[in-house]
């Protein structure tokens, strides 16, 4: 897989996953890459796996078989667990679970004292972590004194502080208020446009599915749908069988040819909405 | 039933170094049968606020009349507010703990001492409310429902109590497009059906611009908006400046309506929006 490594993050051949005692796979022979770069979301109902997935991005699980390979490295062996999570960050969903320490810039360095790094190289990397998130006025406040969307951030730091090539969330922007999540898709995007960090985000809410480069739905553990967000929205009965929603203007566009109006039917944005009524007054 | 909050005010934590008010200056009046959508970003109150309306929390100033009843006044009994006024938290389902769904539905009844029947008829009852079946469910662990159920579980034992005014905090919360499609049809139905009251405090726009008829929103601890979606949600600019969206829906006619288009105020749902379009392209279909 060595070759290959210079272009994909990750890389998943034949993923499977079962938990103990259950029935069923979570994770079914899941084939699948994560590009350098990319910006990648994945949805899918409750239980379709998607969490599992991402736990098994990071070595939090570990296959029952098949295989993931973060940045060339078999999460399989248990002497790379440390690197591989090194490559790997992830951020969760409630933001009062991942935070340990009583100040900010403490919990950021959390997992590098862990890993043995100097503390000059610590300073360093606090710094830069915190500043990339717009929370360097922040660095010495305690975190339960911060709003739900500064703790993410900060949580987002302390990944960053490992200088990860990816990026997991985890339904990271489940618990925020539109402030909040809007603060976190901001920087994540920012991290992958400016920094080159690939982002797999796990997500409930198509619109923010929509801003990704590639989207993959999940169902029963496999991968149902998959392509950039204007293919898999566009097919909105199929997404709506799979149990998800489809961005409220793509719904728009579906009803509105449904109706006989000939807009595109792979519109995502309200701006895009606005550009195809423009279109229909001005073509006659 | 109705719910009067009369110059409510708040603090927590007070006289200490971290006093903070998080309520000032509260008037509202709930009526009988309305549906109000409450938002504002976080800290803006919102839970707080709810947890007046069935004595959680007591004023630190102002007072609040439950169909009449100062919940302040010793000689008012409480537990019988509660029983008028469902609250059902964020993330109910961490609060289930019996073994069977039908025991953590029937806790509530139970403790009000009602006989074995009424309770049986109520756990029944409210299961029918949130659409799960009592054959197939009622003795399963409540630990082994998907996450929608459990909260449909949590939602249940609420409404066993059969309160007149439900209050639901984000009852959509961390749940996927189907789970939280099941939540509000729900929410419609015993709005439409029981003509229970209902308080929604929610973040999302959408959901509350399909369901609400009254929007209350709140700002620092004050109510500084009212009135009916139409109204709050064409003060998109304020809505923004105050860490909310608007409506989608509410986006798009604001932005054809600079492009030039005669596009009414106060749309916001999107079927409204759809028919403004078609006029428009009906009207240049005409022509070609």
């Amino acid at each position: 897989m060595q070759n290959k490594q210079d272009e994909n993050r990750i890389i998943a051949s034949s993923l499977t996953y079962t938990y103990p005692e259950a029935a069923k796979n979570a994770v079914d022979g899941v084939t699948m890459r994560v590009k350098k770069g990319e910006f990648l979301a994945i949805l899918g109902h409750n239980g379709s796996g998607k969490s599992t997935l991402a736990k098994l991005f990071n070595a939090l699980y570990v296959p029952s078989a098949g295989t993931v390979w973060v940045c060339g490295l078999d999460t399989r062996d248990d002497d790379l667990v440390f690197d591989i999570r090194q490559h790997a960050g992830m951020v969760f969903q409630n933001p009062d679970n991942q935070i340990v320490a009583t100040v900010v810039e403490e919990d950021v360095a959390f997992g590098l004292e862990n890993n043995g790094v100097e503390p000059k190289e610590i300073r360093v990397r606090i710094d830069e972590a915190l500043k990339a998130v717009n929370m360097t006025k922040y660095a010495k406040k305690a975190p339960h004194m911060l709003s739900g969307g500064q703790k993410q951030r900060v949580a987002i730091a302390g990944v960053l502080a490992m200088k990860p090539d990816v990026i997991i969330l985890d339904e990271s922007t489940a618990m925020l208020d539109p402030s909040g999540r809007q603060e976190v898709m901001n920087t994540v995007h920012r991290l992958n446009k400016e920094e080159g960090i690939s982002v797999v985000i796990i997500t409930h809410y198509m619109a923010e599915a929509a801003t990704a480069d590639y989207v993959i739905v999940m169902d029963g553990g496999k991968i149902a749908m998959s392509g950039t967000p204007r293919e898999v929205f566009t097919q909105v009965q199929r997404v709506r069988e799979l149990g998800l929603d489809v961005p409220p203007m793509t719904d728009l566009a579906y009803m509105l040819r449904k109706n006989g109006v000939n807009v595109r039917a792979d519109v995502l944005t309200v701006d895009e909405m606005v550009e195809e009524v423009c279109r229909l007054s001005s073509s006659n | 039933m109705s719910i009067v909050i009369e110059q409510l005010n708040y603090v927590y934590m007070s006289g200490g170094p971290y006093e903070t008010k998080a309520l000032s200056d509260i008037n509202l009046t709930i009526g009988d049968g309305e549906f109000i959508g409450l938002i504002g970003h976080t800290g803006s109150g919102k839970s707080t606020l709810v947890q007046h309306l069935n004595g959680l929390l007591m004023p630190s100033s102002g007072r609040i009349l439950v169909d009449g009843l100062d919940l302040a006044d010793k000689a008012t009994d409480r537990r019988a507010v509660r029983r008028r006024v469902g609250l059902v938290f964020q993330y109910p389902e961490n609060q289930l703990f019996e073994e069977t769904v039908e025991k953590d539905i029937a806790f509530g009844p139970k403790n009000l001492g009602l006989d074995e029947n009424e309770i049986a008829r109520r756990v029944k009852d409210a299961m029918r409310r949130v659409a799960l079946d009592y054959d197939e469910l009622h003795e399963r662990s409540v630990f082994e429902l998907s996450g929608g159920q459990m909260r449909r579980v949590a939602i249940a034992g609420v409404l066993a109590m059969e309160p007149q005014v439900l209050v639901l905090d984000e009852p959509c919360a961390g749940l996927d497009p189907r789970g939280r499609e099941e939540i509000l049809s729900l929410i419609r139905n015993l709005h439409k059906e029981a003509g229970t009251t209902i308080v929604m405090v929610s973040h999302s726009m959408d959901d509350v611009a399909s369901l609400a008829e009254r929007v209350i929103v709140m700002n620092h601890g004050e109510v500084v908006m009212d009135g009916a979606p139409r109204d709050v949600f064409s003060c998109g600019e304020e809505l923004r400046g105050m860490g909310l969206d608007v409506p989608q829906a509410v986006m798009l006619a604001q932005k054809l309506r600079e492009k030039g288009y005669d596009i009414p105020e106060g749309l916001y749902r999107t079927e409204e929006i759809m028919a403004e379009i078609m006029k428009i392209a009906g009207k240049e279909a005409q022509h070609a």
